[in-house]
């Protein structure tokens, strides 16, 4: 059976991602940082899935893992998903907030990314899709150290792509817009407002709109499109 | 053993490398028969599960010809 690693699978987006991946026949590792309760509750909505606690900051934890994957089948599908966003005026930003969101963002990401490469190689298969935002694309004022890790993943994605192209594993990215989410629910509300209207949609994207995406990029007809960076944004970066 | 592992290499590279049959010898290089490094990698896979022995990435980084891998298998076997 073919496996997907979800991490920040118990977030808005996350469970939706796991949903849309389950129910096109994977079963779904829906990693966790904290929230054991909806990443299970998240699991256990899917035809096949099972919550894991992963802390994509801890080197061990992303290649243990890796390691359950094999136990459910061939790892096939990873999403980087998970994020943390530290928001604040660059001037007030301190380096502990900047480096934990490099932590989670980007350095999970390259972590999860490479402990998965060795069963792709094997199977000769492979998705790696990992979740940016479109402050990746034309920033965002108090985003700096977001905005940098989710730009850093577009880097790491075009370069993997050119590595992995030929064994049949592709890496994207996915760029969403505004989703409400717990995490855009801490922006104040004019800041929300900001980043709805800069969409020609005029609306917040969903959460299953994302998923969708990530859905068609993780399928096999998705062979050809690799190192893309595919905004989900409702126009935002235009 | 080496004549052992040689024929488990030779199996390996025309299989899933594709490699001419007649072009595979131990004094090859894995870069004359047209892998480059992450074919290696791929390669110790394979053999990892052919043989037991795992190759940690550092040890492949002298690792040139088809002689070099089998000697590094047989010194862990």
């Amino acid at each position: 059976m073919s496996v997907a690693i979800v991490t920040g699978g118990s977030g808005g987006i996350g469970a939706a991602i796991c949903r849309a991946l389950a129910d096109a026949g994977a079963h779904v590792l829906v990693g966790y940082g904290g929230n054991q309760n909806a990443a299970e509750n998240v699991a256990s909505a899917c035809p096949s899935a099972t919550a894991l606690h992963i802390d994509v900051t801890d080197e061990a934890s992303v290649e243990a893992a890796v390691q359950t994957a094999a136990d459910h089948g061939t790892l096939s599908i990873v999403v980087n998903n998970a994020g943390v966003a530290h928001d604040d005026l660059l001037i007030r930003l301190d380096s502990e907030r900047f480096d934990a969101t490099m932590q989670t963002n980007l350095r999970g990401a390259y972590l999860l990314s490479r402990a998965a490469l060795r069963p792709m190689l094997r199977g000769r298969f492979g998705r790696i899709i990992s979740v940016a935002s479109v402050v990746a694309l034309r920033g965002n004022a108090g985003q700096t150290a977001y905005a940098a890790s989710k730009a850093g993943l577009i880097g790491f994605t075009k370069s993997l792509a050119r590595e992995v192209g030929r064994k049949g594993i592709t890496a994207n990215v996915v760029a969403p817009g505004f989703v409400a989410t717990a995490m855009t629910d801490g922006l104040p509300q004019q800041a929300r407002d900001a980043l709805i209207a800069m969409a020609p949609i005029g609306r917040p994207v969903t959460a299953d709109e994302v998923a969708a995406t990530v859905r068609f990029l993780a399928s096999e007809e998705a062979g050809s499109i690799t190192g893309a960076v595919v905004p989900v944004d409702g126009g935002a970066a235009i | 053993m080496s004549q052992e592992l040689l024929a488990i290499f030779t199996e390996v590279l025309i299989d899933d490398f594709g490699v001419p049959a007649d072009d595979i010898k131990a004094e090859a290089t894995f870069e004359a028969l047209g892998l480059d490094s992450l074919d290696v990698v791929e390669l110790t896979l394979v053999l990892e599960e052919r043989t037991g022995v795992k190759l940690e990435d550092e040890e492949l980084e002298d690792v040139r010809t088809v002689q070099d891998a089998i000697d590094k298998v047989a010194a862990k076997q």
